[in-house]
């Protein structure tokens, strides 16, 4: 069994009353892709906060590539935020800077690399992720839903990161484009070798291109494993969400295959 | 296309009717045309004032076969003063309740199930208690968190201390521009008119007593000591202050603060700190400005009201002028700076997730940055005041 990358363990975590998770544990290993999902509400978006450590859990421990997150330091989370990207739901490109700078940011913020270099590794990134490169002076502005979220992901993968943390990258996206975008996460992931987190409530995504994932609800992990594990699972929600008339396409494949 | 949709409905609508008859037994109705949304308000009325004349008991019989088309809003007037009138005491009796007014009457009544509850109503005492009570909490919640803010302001000034190169000078010096360089125009505009008010003001009672030559004592130090430091102060607040809390709003509100924070881009060092210098070099600067057309508009007006001379002026301003007025002034603009900077950026990471919050944090901003600034200057004027300064 490969290697597990983040280990997120009994966490806990409340605002004001609310308690939004209780006990919620999984393992994300090397290479895969791993998908979580859940009603709105359920707390994946604040999970996924909290391995990136935009969020603090009120317990529990995460593990991201071998650092505990409760007691690490200010150098070894800067280390550590070198080493993932992250693709926000709505992009969030810097929008006073082009799409070029945009990508440009953290190499020129963090390595001595010389500027025409810089500019190959720009090129290259905006060609992998399938924009055109007249795109690459416009401003975030300027761009459609998909080019833009293609442009944060060349951003995410500029530092050629181990990690990548994608929030809903499907979300707004028109049916074909949203099929074009899970190819290029396919073949980023064998391109790069990366090991990827994608939120989705996609069910063509979760279908295509997910190795492995957990289903929060209730503030737990209700089901976790491979496509057919979760399947199996008889809770409601998964019930509901699996065998609902948007869904009956996708699971008879799997059932008759 | 919609219109032409509404336009043939309604030439092709009939007004709704009702007609009725007494008998000494029943109170019959008769209802005709069409009753849908916009051919209702007549009848509406009509049922309205039936409603109180139907006697105790009698009964009501109600034909609506008649009737060519209902919308839901026909029929919920039907189902209205039908449950009215029963309430009332009179037994009614619905004709014509068959084919698709079957479907629609049932349709609804099925739905009318549950009442919406009217709204709560809290007495106005309570309410008030209520508004104070929260107003408080949100008051002392807001003064821990600016503290916090503090702090964090403070923690990232060390590291600056320490890294040196880790200071952002292209952005300050983006922000010296955008704070000082593009706010001349608007402050040489409203110090020269604060000039001249005051010089045109005091000149006049002074006259009176002999004693215009004092005019220079006065706009040397008034402006340089108090109103140039102030008036710049708001209005860079106004400029500068609501532009802060702006900026970073929209970056919270588009995720970009957070998208910073995972690329290990600390937003203290790369948003906060670097406005906060820069109005902290910038308001000083522009005070040194708005003294110099400040005294240039009292010199106008005492050369046309009172005959003195520019020549004149400047050489009485140098006797006039103490040179410590003029420092007191510039001394007060990085406190200024500092206040307006910080509760701006403040404001602007306070902005939550919709677009409502933007408007009102930047007014918030605004408004506590000119009090802050106000505040901070009565205290410099009675410090300095204590210390003979």
């Amino acid at each position: 069994m490969s290697r597990v990358l983040i280990s997120v363990r009994d966490i806990v975590t409340k605002f004001g009353e609310n308690v939004v998770h209780n006990g919620v544990s999984f393992e994300v290993r090397e290479g895969e892709i791993f998908g979580l999902l859940g009603g709105s509400g359920s707390g994946k978006s604040t999970i996924l906060k909290e391995i990136i450590m935009l969020l603090r859990p009120t317990a529990g421990e995460i593990t991201v590539l071998g650092k505990r997150l409760s007691d690490i330091s200010l150098e070894e989370a800067q280390i550590l935020r070198k080493r993932w990207g992250v693709l926000f739901q709505s992009g969030a490109l810097f929008s006073p800077l082009t799409i070029e700078e945009n990508i440009a940011v953290t190499l020129r913020e963090y390595t001595m690399l010389d500027e025409d270099l810089i500019r190959d590794l720009v090129r290259l990134k905006i060609d992998m992720v399938g924009l055109p490169g007249s795109a690459a002076s416009l401003y975030p502005a300027e761009l459609s839903g998909g080019m833009k979220k293609r442009a944060a992901l060349a951003r995410a993968l500029a530092m050629d990161p181990k990690l990548l943390f994608l929030d809903e990258p499907t979300s707004g996206l028109d049916p074909v484009g949203a099929e074009e975008f899970d190819r290029l996460i396919l073949k980023l992931r064998e391109l790069l070798g990366l090991t990827i987190v994608v939120i989705t409530h996609d069910i063509d995504s979760i279908f295509t291109i997910t190795d492995r994932l957990a289903v929060l609800g209730d503030g737990k992990v209700i089901a976790q494993g491979t496509l057919q594990e979760v399947l199996a699972s008889r809770h409601p929600f998964i019930d509901a969400f699996f065998r609902g008339e948007r869904a009956k396409h996708r699971t008879g494949y799997i059932h008759g295959r | 296309m919609n219109s032409i949709y509404v336009k043939i409905v309604s030439m092709d609508l009939q007004t709704a009717t009702l007609e009725t008859t007494r008998t000494d037994t029943a109170l019959r109705l008769q209802s005709s045309g069409d009753w849908t949304i916009p051919t209702l308000p007549n009848v509406e009325h009509q049922l309205k004032r039936l409603l109180p004349l139907a006697d105790r008991g009698k009964k009501v019989i109600w034909d609506i076969s008649k009737v060519r088309r209902f919308d839901s809003a026909g029929m919920m007037l039907v189902i209205e003063f039908e449950d009215r009138f029963k309430k009332r005491g009179n037994p009614l009796q619905l004709l014509g309740l068959e084919g698709e007014h079957l479907r629609i009457y049932t349709l609804l009544r099925n739905n009318l199930k549950e009442k919406l509850p009217p709204p709560s109503k809290t007495p106005l005492l309570i309410e008030l208690f209520e508004q104070t009570g929260r107003s408080v909490t949100r008051l002392i919640s807001d003064i821990l968190a600016f503290f916090a803010f503090v702090g964090a302001i403070t923690i990232q000034l060390f590291y600056y201390i320490r890294h040196p190169s880790s200071i952002r000078y292209k952005a300050i010096i983006k922000q010296i521009y955008a704070s000082a360089i593009s706010a001349l125009g608007i402050i040489a505009l409203t110090s020269f008119l604060i000039g001249v008010v005051v010089a045109y003001q005091s000149g006049v009672q002074l006259e009176r007593f002999g004693a215009g030559i004092f005019i220079i004592d006065m706009i040397g130090i008034s402006i340089t000591r108090e109103l140039a430091p102030l008036i710049t102060a708001i209005v860079v607040a106004g400029r500068s202050g609501s532009s802060y809390t702006a900026q970073l709003g929209v970056m919270k509100l588009t995720e970009e603060i957070d998208a910073m924070k995972t690329m290990g881009f600390e937003p203290f060092r790369f948003l906060v700190l670097p406005r906060i210098i820069a109005l902290m070099i910038s308001l000083p600067l522009l005070i040194f400005f708005a003294d110099i057309v400040g005294i240039f508009g009292g010199m106008v007006v005492a050369d046309a009201q009172l005959h003195i001379t520019y020549s004149s002026f400047v050489d009485h301003l140098q006797n006039a002028l103490d040179v410590k007025h003029y420092w007191v002034g510039i001394i007060k603009g990085p406190f200024f700076a500092w206040l307006i900077a910080a509760v701006g950026c403040f404001r602007g990471l306070q902005v939550t997730r919709d677009t409502e919050s933007i408007g009102r944090y930047t007014t918030i901003s605004v408004v506590n940055a000119i009090f802050l600034v106000i505040a901070c200057d009565a205290l410099f004027s009675i410090v300095l005041t204590e210390l003979d300064i």
